[in-house]
């Protein structure tokens, strides 16, 4: 146990924490918008996260022609480059998405099948996808190119404002201020929010429920592909299962915020992160995932539904 | 294909053994574990030869991965299939029962005949430290916390000292002899048979359960936990004791499997095993032994079957998981869409 870090790496560790846990919130609204919609956990949102990377990987070096060893861009071909390739990511992810929801979920529902059966058909859609990219790749490590050159703005207390670092900040939060926009006041927005207070009334209510469940997945495969790029733009590398722990990382910031709420997939994020940095500074990064688990059970012990969740009444459906 | 995917071959078979009287159905239960127990031998004789399956020998597939995996896909029926209670993490109870038999044995020479209630009792007592605070809780949150008890006992196991961290534990002894059965390498079919009665003896602890008091208070909770409260069904206690029991067959198999391999590391506690388990129940049919059983049986032994086509065996896996789960969604062979409880374990 050593507390020293706290008091000398405070900034630092907050900054980071801070970084990772917006991609985790990012990731998370993967899980958290469809969960919401449709009451199961999208496990192959993970995969989506995955494709993600490689599509920003596969964008930069086949379609844009940088190699690893390129030169850092400036200037406004820096930001061209940079912007076209987030969209791309967020595309690829978005349609990715809502194939998932095509092939393991639609059928499935249309005949009422069990929650878990779509589970299983998810969990086969994510090792499909996970082996194909292991096939494909020869299970390879890939780095991507150093587009964006790494300077700094400044230390403030040992806390490095790197220009990716703040990038990972602030677009996840510009991402959630129109999201958080678009579900509370546009029209398909409220219709995303009346099918999952009750799939019956909105059908009666003349909502095309298909549809509003697309968009969802729509939504949730757009914000993955934004955070694969912005973790991909960070670390510079990616491999086939990297997935994984994104995966169950983001899965456990949206339990943590409460799951099916938006702002709750934010604030679960950022906490999730904190908690990260800050244990793997005290106890040794070994420890990060059972300390996170800890404070998840002892979390949910106490806020049955997660920091930010609906009241107990209205999940029982 | 309609019919294909409405043909309930649970129902029929139920009618078939309902016509039986009681001799023909004993003649019949003996002579089919006559022939699995045969299963070993079927290999090497011509007209199942196509059985065989190409790298690891027939024989050692049987034990692990199908036998194993038929038992903890029996375990993990009683919490997913009987209780209704998502269960993401059955890996940590293989995983106790296996270093319970790796650490007893190598360190204080321990066979697995003495390690075994120990093993089952680690694994039963996990299942309570974990159920108690985790049980409390609803759905897919249950789902989360159980993953992460999953990783947290591969992440313990790969960070001590006692568990030989990330390399596992090497040299574990093979159960000794019982009735002139030698349990070594040269052996497999030994090691089968043990699985074999294990499995039986769990198939027959599950329909002692299902049909008596835990069994109906499990249907209750599964079907509405509110109403199942309101009528008086301790629920926390019933779903413990479906956890606990759960918890138990997981760890026994892992008692077995580390002695049958002999050396276990945390690479083979993976979140997968989990998945794939709870996949087993999934596929067969969810709630139904029979289906289960032919569940985790196919999912165990196709991926060893087709490994000539190595590296896209995983694919083809989780394709078949796509398409099957399409096809029937209720698993292979469903259990009865209203399922009866008997008047003959009313007290």
């Amino acid at each position: 146990m050593n507390f020293s870090v706290i008091t000398s790496q405070f900034w630092s560790l907050v900054l980071q924490g801070l970084a990772l846990g917006l991609i985790y919130a990012l990731v998370s609204l993967g899980y958290t918008m469809v969960y919401g919609v449709l009451r199961l956990i999208n496990f192959a949102n993970s995969e989506v996260f995955m494709i993600g990377t490689f599509a920003t990987l596969y964008l930069e070096v086949h379609v844009l022609g940088y190699a690893t060893n390129s030169p850092s861009l400036h200037g406004a071909k820096l930001v061209w480059t940079l912007v076209l390739v987030f969209i791309g990511s967020m595309i690829a992810c978005a349609l990715l998405a809502m194939l998932v929801e095509i092939v393991a979920y639609r059928r499935l529902r249309a005949r009422g099948a069990n929650r878990l059966a779509s589970l299983i058909s998810a969990i086969g859609v994510s090792i499909a996808l996970l082996e194909g990219m292991r096939i494909i790749t020869i299970s390879r490590p890939m780095t991507t190119p150093r587009l964006l050159d790494k300077w700094s703005f400044g230390e403030f207390h040992g806390a490095n404002f790197r220009i990716d670092t703040l990038m990972a900040i602030v677009v996840p939060i510009i991402i959630f201020v129109v999201l958080d926009r678009f579900v509370t006041k546009s029209r398909l927005g409220k219709s995303i929010r009346a099918v999952s207070m009750s799939e019956e009334n909105s059908k009666l209510m003349g909502i095309n429920i298909n549809r509003v469940i697309t968009l969802t997945f729509c939504i949730g495969g757009l914000t993955t592909g934004a955070a694969a790029f912005i973790y991909t733009t960070v670390y510079e590398n990616t491999v086939f299962n990297v997935g994984f722990n994104m995966g169950i990382a983001a899965f456990t910031a949206a339990v943590l915020g409460g799951i099916g709420n938006l702002r709750g997939a934010f604030y679960g994020g950022i906490a999730l992160g904190m908690l990260e940095q800050f244990a793997s500074a005290m106890l040794g990064s070994q420890w990060k995932a059972v300390t996170v688990f800890t404070v998840l059970v002892v979390v949910l012990l106490f806020k049955p539904n997660g920091l930010f969740g609906e009241a107990v009444q209205q999940t029982r459906t | 294909m309609a019919n294909l995917t409405r043909f309930n071959l649970r129902d029929k078979g139920a009618e078939i053994w309902a016509g039986w009287s009681r001799p023909v159905r004993t003649v019949f239960v003996l002579a089919f574990i006559v022939l699995i127990g045969l299963m070993p031998f079927a290999a090497s004789w011509g007209p199942t030869s196509f059985l065989n399956t190409p790298i690891t020998s027939f024989q050692n597939v049987l034990v692990y991965p199908v036998g194993m995996f038929i038992m903890m896909a029996l375990g993990l029926n009683i919490v997913v299939g009987k209780s209704g209670l998502l269960d993401l993490g059955y890996v940590a109870f293989f995983a106790i029962g296996a270093y319970s038999q790796g650490i007893l044995s190598t360190l204080y020479g321990w066979n697995t005949w003495e390690v075994m209630p120990f093993g089952i009792g680690f694994a039963m007592l996990a299942g309570v430290i974990l159920g108690l605070p985790a049980l409390r809780l609803r759905g897919d949150y249950l789902a989360i916390i159980t993953l992460g008890f999953g990783e947290i006992v591969r992440i313990v196991a790969i960070n001590l000292s006692v568990t030989g961290g990330p390399n596992g534990i090497p040299g574990i002894p093979n159960p000794p002899s019982v009735f002139g059965l030698h349990f070594d390498l040269m052996h497999p079919e030994t090691f089968f048979w043990l699985v074999f009665a294990m499995i039986l003896l769990v198939i027959w602890m599950v329909r002692r359960f299902t049909i008596r008091r835990p069994g109906r208070a499990w249907e209750a909770i599964r079907q509405d936990e509110d109403v199942a409260a309101l009528m008086g069904v301790n629920t926390l206690v019933y779903k413990l004791w479906s956890f606990v029991i759960g918890a138990a067959v997981g760890g026994a198999a892992g008692v077995l499997y580390a002695s049958k391999v002999m050396v276990i590391s945390p690479d083979m506690f993976k979140f997968d095993v989990s998945i794939l388990i709870l996949a087993c129940v999934v596929f067969g049919g969810i709630g139904n032994i029979w289906g289960v059983v032919l569940g985790a049986g196919i999912l165990a032994y196709m991926p060893e079957r087709i490994r000539f086509i190595s590296d896209a065996r995983q694919l083809v896996f989780g394709l078949v998981l796509i398409i099957m789960m399409n096809m029937r969604p209720d698993g292979l062979l469903p259990r009865k869409k209203r399922e009866k409880i008997t008047e003959k374990g009313a007290k």
